[in-house]
C-alpha cells in the first residue's frame, strides 16, 4: 500500500492513474503510450515542486515515512544468509530491534538493527521500533560474540527513542543503553553505523558507536524528536515544524558537525521513491567502508573508535 | 480490636515533580520559606539548610549546590577545581522561547558559573580521588559540550593518575540546545569510563535527585558502584513521557531510588549525612 505524506498528496492522483494503466492496460497501445507519456511528464514535473526544497520538518517526516525500507529491507536487499538470533538470556526477545548474523559480499559478519513496521499490525508487533532493554541487552550479546569471532559489526539506526514505559524503566533500560555504549568501546572488530530512518535519542546511540557513521541523506538523527523536543521546550507539541528547524537533525548539518563520515545518496524525493536506487548506494557505501577497515588490528579500531567520539563537542576555552 | 483502631500509615505519593518548573526555582528563589516538593510541607529554609539540605519532614534531599556538596565531601580546602575555563557555544543558532546564547548568558550571570558542571580533585579523609559535580541549577543541569568535556578530562585523569573518579549526578539529562552533540556526549563519556574501568580503577557514581535521560543512561548507570541519596528521582524517561504514552497512573514511588534499589539497579541508598562515610568505606575497601 503505497502511503502518501500530506506535503506528497500531489503526486498522488497521477501515480495511482500511472499504476492503474500499466496493470490494466497494454503500454503499448499509442493511446495508453501517450497518456503514460504525459503523466510521468506531469509526475517528474510535480517531483521537482514538492521535493525540490525540503524542509527540516519535512525530511523529519520522509526519515519515518511508512513505505521507507527498513532494517529487514536493508538485509534482505543487501545480505545473504541472515541468520536471526532471539532473545537476551534474560527476560525475553524484543521484536523492536533484532540481531544476527548473515554475509556481506561474502563476509560472514553481525547485523544489529531496530526494526519498525509496515502496517499497523506490524508496527504494533515491533513496538514502533522502540526497544526495551532487552532489546539491546540482545544486541549486547550478538556483539559480544561478533567480538569474540572476529566478525565486523553493521548496525542499523531506525527508531523513535527506547521504549518509555514502567516496564522498561524497572528492567534498566539506562543501564541496557549505558551498557551497550560503553561496550561498544572494547570492540575488537570493525564497526558501521547507518543512520537508514529516524535516529531517535539514547535509543539509536546505544548501537551508534562506530568507526564510520554512514547516514541516508533524509534520516534524521538527533537527540530528542523534534515533537518531544517541542512538547518540553515549548510546552506544546503541535511546535514540532518550528522544533526540527531547531535541532537541525538533518544529515548535512552532523556532517558538517562531523557526527557522521559520509551521506548515502537518496533517490530523489527520498528512499521510498525508488528502493533499488537506495539499495545500490547503501550497498556500494557499505562495502567502500568496509573494505577500508578490514585490515586494521583490532586494538587500532578501538583507539580510532575512542578518538572520533572524544573529539565530539563545541566549546570554547579560556585560558586558565 | 480496640475502639480507637491505629489507622495505617497513609503513605502519600509523590508529587510528579516538573524539571522545568524545579529548575526555575533552583535558580532564583530566595524566599525565608521553601515548599518540599515531595510532602509539599512548607518549610524554614534556614532549618533545612541546618539540615544538609534535608527535608526534616519527609526525608526528602533537596539539590544542593556544588560548593555545599564539596564541602560535605571533601576535606576542606582539598577540592581544587580544574578546567573551570570551559565556556559553551550555540553553535546550532537554536532558539525556543528564547534564544539559547541569550539563555546562557542570563543562567551564567545568576548562576555565576559558566556552565553545569564543577570538577576537580580533592581528598576523602585521605583517599584522592577526581571528582564531577552536577549543579542543577544550570539550566537543569544538562548534559551539553561543555560537560561532557569535563567529565571526559576528570577520567582521563583519573585513567592516568590511576586515582578513582567519582561523579555526582543531578541532571534532567541532555541539553536540547546542543541538538545532537549533547547526544554524542554520552558515548564520549561512556569511551573515557571504559577506558579508566579497563585498568581496573574503581567508578563511582552518587544519584541525586534528580537523575535522568541521557546522564543516567551514560555515566550514571555506568558506575562499578552506584550510590543514591534518598528518594532521588532516577530513571531514563521522564515521568511524563512514559504517562503520555502509555495513557496509565504511575506506580507511586516510582523512579525513586527506594524503587531502583527494589529493583536492583543501584547498590545503596545513603543518606546526605552518611554520604563521604559511606564512600570512603567503599573506597577503602577496593583500593
Amino acid at each position: 500500500m503505497r502511503y502518501y505524506l500530506d506535503f506528497e498528496k500531489k503526486l498522488e492522483q497521477y501515480e495511482r492513474r500511472l499504476t492503474e494503466i500499466k496493470k490494466f492496460y497494454d503500454v503499448n497501445d499509442p493511446h495508453y503510450a501517450k497518456e503514460v507519456d504525459s503523466i510521468t511528464r506531469r509526475i517528474a514535473k510535480i517531483e521537482k515542486e514538492v521535493y525540490g526544497e525540503l524542509t527540516n520538518w519535512q525530511k523529519s517526516q520522509i526519515s519515518r515515512h511508512l513505505n521507507r525500507p527498513h532494517t529487514l529491507d536493508y538485509i534482505n536487499a543487501l545480505f545473504t544468509d541472515f541468520t536471526e538470533l532471539h532473545g537476551d538470556r534474560r527476560f525475553k526477545d524484543d521484536t523492536a530491534l533484532i540481531g544476527g548474523f548473515a554475509r556481506f559480499e561474502g563476509t560472514g559478519v553481525a547485523v544489529i538493527g531496530h526494526q519498525k513496521g509496515k502496517d499497523v499490525r506490524e508496527m504494533a508487533y515491533r513496538n514502533f521500533g522502540m526497544a526495551h532493554p532487552e532489546g539491546y541487552r540482545k544486541a549486547l550479546r550478538v556483539m559480544d560474540m561478533a567480538d569474540r569471532w572476529g566478525k565486523p559489526i553493521i548496525t542499523f539506526i531506525d527508531t523513535p527513542g527506547a521504549f518509555p514505559g514502567i516496564g522498561a524503566e524497572e528492567r534498566g533500560q539506562a543501564e541496557a543503553i549505558a551498557s551497550c555504549i560503553f561496550f561498544m568501546f572494547s570492540l575488537n572488530v570493525p564497526v558501521i553505523t547507518i543512520v537508514i530512518g529516524e535516529g531517535g535519542s539514547g535509543g539509536a546511540l546505544a548501537i551508534g558507536v562506530g568507526n564510520r557513521v554512514l547516514m541516508l541523506e533524509h534520516a534524521t538523527y538527533s537527540v530528542i524528536s523534534p515533537e518531544g523536543c517541542a512538547a518540553i521546550l515549548w510546552r506544546d507539541g503541535t511546535k514540532g515544524p518550528i522544533a526540527a528547524e531547531a535541532l537541525k537533525p538533518t544529515s548535512d548539518e552532523l556532517l558538517k558537525l562531523g557526527v557522521i563520515d559520509e551521506i548515502i545518496k537518496e533517490p530523489f524525493g527520498g528512499a521510498h521513491r525508488n528502493w533499488d536506487v537506495t539499495f545500490t548506494n547503501t550497498k556500494d557505501t557499505l562495502s567502500r567502508n568496509l573494505k577500508a577497515l578490514m585490515g586494521i588490528p583490532g586494538e587500532e579500531l578501538k583507539k580510532q573508535r575512542y578518538e572520533k567520539f572524544r573529539n565530539m563537542g563545541i566549546f570554547e576555552e579560556g585560558k586558565s | 480490636m480496640g475502639f480507637f483502631r491505629k489507622k495505617e500509615k497513609e503513605i502519600k505519593p509523590h508529587k510528579q515533580i516538573d524539571i522545568q518548573r524545579e529548575i526555575k526555582k533552583a535558580e532564583k528563589d530566595e524566599s525565608l520559606w521553601i515548599k518540599c516538593s515531595s510532602c509539599q510541607e512548607l518549610l524554614y529554609r534556614k532549618e533545612v539548610e541546618r539540615n544538609l539540605h534535608v527535608c526534616p519532614k519527609c526525608y526528602y534531599h533537596f539539590p544542593v549546590s556544588t560548593e555545599t556538596r564539596i564541602s560535605l565531601i571533601f576535606e576542606k580546602n582539598s577540592f581544587v577545581e580544574l578546567y573551570g575555563k570551559i565556556r559553551p557555544v550555540d553553535f546550532l543558532k537554536f532558539k525556543d522561547t528564547k534564544p539559547y546564547k541569550a539563555r546562557l548568558i542570563e543562567t551564567q550571570e545568576s548562576t555565576k558559573r559558566l556552565d553545569a558542571m564543577v570538577c576537580g580533585k580533592g581528598k576523602i579523609k585521605d583517599i584522592e580521588v577526581y571528582a564531577a559535580i552536577f549543579d542543577f541549577s544550570f539550566m537543569g543541569g544538562s548534559l551539553g559540550s561543555v560537560v561532557g568535556e569535563k567529565v571526559t578530562r576528570i577520567l582521563e585523569d583519573g585513567t592516568r593518575e590511576k586515582k578513582p573518579v567519582l561523579v555526582f549526578c543531578a541532571s534532567g539529562g541532555a541539553r536540547m540546545q546542543e541538538g545532537i552533540m549533547s547526544l554524542m556526549q554520552m558515548s564520549k563519556v561512556s569511551g573515557a569510563i571504559y577506558r579508566l574501568k579497563s585498568l581496573g580503577i574503581p567508578y563511582i557514581t552518587v544519584l541525586t535527585d534528580p537523575t535522568l535521560g541521557g546522564v543516567t543512561a551514560s555515566m550514571g548507570m555506568l558506575g562499578d558502584i552506584i550510590i543514591a541519596e534518598p528518594k532521588a528521582m532516577i530513571g531514563f524517561a521522564g515521568p511524563r513521557v512514559i504517562k503520555d504514552t502509555i495513557k496509565e497512573e504511575l506506580p507511586s514511588g516510582f523512579q525513586r531510588a527506594e524503587f531502583l534499589l527494589e529493583h536492583g539497579m543501584i547498590d545503596m541508598i545513603l543518606p546526605r549525612k552518611e554520604l563521604k562515610q559511606g564512600i570512603y568505606r567503599i573506597l577503602s575497601l577496593i583500593l
